[in-house]
């Protein structure tokens, strides 16, 4: 693994809440005291409502906290910029745009795309997405939509990448694929990683460490380090240990119904 | 031979020569009194040949012949309808003759006024294109303001509403007073009418953006500048070309409306002139000029579409 050392994250007393339709006030995330290291690939697990999007919409810098900041290599994070690249669940491709084209993007609007032109056929590459250059979004399966939206991203060479639930619209098949895509391109490249997500296999199987948050109140109840080696076998006796203990967290905190979901 | 031949690529030809033959062989109606001239003839040997021709080279060219055949029984139909209003003009004159010339007479127009005719047409078509560039110009930046800034739409929107609906045409005698010459009055008539539905469709299209780009966008690293025109206006291109094609129809009502009633050159003037003269042929002649014309524009406008959104193919159908 290559360790780069940029992309250290800060948290500081980060607290947001939202005020819904009706006129109350939704403490959607508090107590955020917490440290990410340069390169580190971080999953945040938990039921809705813990506030994990808000999380990582505070790190993209989508919205600003109540109190408390965020920093990235120490610098408050103000608003969304380049080197906090944001992958969603839905790919969100621009439609109008060629898969080569929305690749693109981030260096055309930057101004760069004249001199790092190979980095776009490198990333579309690394994706594994030669030969579809050319396309349009509608015309690419959902796996394929997905990889073409993390070369976007990437492209920017971020110093931290933001999944938000980024396999959550594959089926079972295509998202252990692009898991293990995602694990050789962080290994690769060393970026920063902070994921959301709703699978506990997937966190175990991805991350170095596991923030697990919980509802109300909504904060990062524990933070659980990943101590198996790579790449990861989903069977063996570590990972069962880890996963029952997540769960176990997880149960603890919110009632039996909403875990049902998560075994 | 046998596979490439079709024998619907003959019915327009036979279709014609039996046009051909009525207008030879029935003699006019003997209540007609006007000078006899051969176009019609000419037109109908025109067709025949046209027509052969295309059958012909049909045997050859699978594509062409599948094409033709398959309009084959329009084109038929069409000559179809010449001959019978022939029929009911000069050789039968079922139909009042003042108000309904025979084919002769309209083509009689076109042989003796095209060059008077071609410079009306080019001066309506001056006229529409400028107050179409400054309308769909104006009604895209207005559409863009209004659906991108919350002041903007605070202000503007309410006039709009106001403004908008009110017939273009309705404006007339204020326009006439209003500018110098009866051509800018036009123009600005025109600018109008397209103004509004490009620029309500503009902005109800910007504000429709899924708000997904737009972060997307500025996690790339767009500026405010570039998600206007790098995101929200490709993405509410759809809603924009809609806009524009309401806004043509609406350009072409105001065109002809202002012709008739203030600027004093033009098709749509022609138009009127001709029929207060009584000259039928020539009101016909010249609503045939305005049909192709609108209608190739219309044409246009759908390929410069269909090559703008063709993105969109195989995501929304029109």
């Amino acid at each position: 693994m290559v360790t780069q050392k940029t992309g250290f994250i800060q948290a500081q007393g980060v607290r947001k809440s939202f005020v819904q339709p009706d006129g109350q006030t939704v403490v959607a995330l508090q107590d955020v005291q917490t440290e990410i290291q340069p390169g580190e690939f971080i999953s945040l697990i938990g039921p809705s409502g813990c506030g994990k999007s808000t999380f990582l919409r505070l790190v993209a810098g989508l919205i600003k906290p109540d109190e408390g900041s965020f920093t990235l290599d120490g610098v408050p994070i103000s608003g969304a910029g380049y080197e906090r690249g944001l992958v969603f669940q839905d790919p969100t491709l621009f439609p109008w745009l060629t898969i080569y084209e929305n690749v693109a993007f981030g260096l055309k609007i930057r101004g760069l795309y004249k001199e790092k032109k190979d980095d776009v056929k490198e990333f579309i590459k690394l994706v594994g997405l030669e030969g579809f250059e050319k396309a349009y979004p509608h015309q690419l399966s959902g796996g394929m939509a997905q990889r073409a939206a993390l070369a976007r991203a990437l492209v920017n060479h971020p110093k931290v990448l933001l999944l938000d639930e980024p396999f959550g619209a594959l089926d079972a098949f295509t998202r252990m694929n692009m898991q293990d895509e995602l694990i050789k391109i962080w290994q690769e490249r060393g970026t920063t990683t902070i994921m959301v997500t709703h699978d506990v296999d997937e966190a175990i199987y991805l991350s170095d460490k596991i923030f697990v948050m919980t509802p109300r109140p909504a904060k990062i109840e524990s933070i659980i380090k990943v101590e198996i080696g790579r790449p990861r076998e989903r069977d063996l006796p570590d990972f069962l240990k880890l996963r029952a203990k997540i769960l176990q967290i997880l149960n603890f905190a919110g009632k039996r119904e909403d875990i049902q979901y998560y075994l | 031979m046998q596979k490439s031949f079709d024998y619907r690529t003959l019915i327009p030809t036979l279709s014609a020569v039996a046009a051909l033959l009525v207008h030879l062989l029935v003699p006019n109606s003997p209540k007609y009194t006007q000078k006899q001239v051969p176009y019609f003839t000419i037109t109908l040997i025109i067709i025949i040949a046209v027509t052969l021709i295309i059958a012909f080279v049909s045997l050859f060219n699978e594509g062409l012949r599948k094409k033709y055949a398959f309009k084959s029984w329009f084109i038929a139909t069409f000559i179809l309808f010449l001959n019978l209003l022939n029929l009911a003009t000069l050789k039968l004159m079922i139909l009042q003759s003042i108000y309904f010339p025979s084919p002769d007479r309209i083509l009689k127009v076109y042989v003796e006024e095209w060059p008077f005719l071609l410079k009306c047409l080019g001066y309506s078509l001056r006229l529409l294109a400028t107050g179409y560039l400054i309308g769909a110009v104006l009604g895209i930046s207005t559409g863009i303001m209004v659906g991108w800034s919350k002041k903007w739409s605070y202000w503007v929107n309410p006039l709009i509403k106001l403004v908008g609906p009110i017939p273009s045409t309705a404006w007339v005698p204020i326009a006439l007073v209003t500018f110098p010459t009866s051509f800018q009055a036009s123009v600005f008539l025109i600018a109008l009418a397209v103004w509004f539905p490009t620029t309500v469709l503009t902005s109800s299209g910007i504000s429709n953006v899924q708000n997904a780009y737009f972060e997307v966008s500025s996690t790339l690293g767009a500026r405010t500048i570039q998600k206007i025109f790098k995101v929200a206006l490709p993405a509410a291109m759809p809603s924009i070309f809609i806009g524009i094609f309401n806004g043509t129809s609406a350009s072409f009502i105001t065109l002809m409306t202002a012709e008739m009633l203030g600027v004093k050159f033009g098709i749509g003037w022609y138009i009127n002139w001709q029929r207060e003269m009584l000259s039928y042929a020539n009101v016909y002649a010249g609503l045939i000029v305005i049909a192709l014309t609108f209608s190739l524009i219309i044409t246009l406008m759908f390929r410069i579409r269909d090559r703008v959104l063709g993105w969109q193919k195989g995501v929304i159908k029109w």
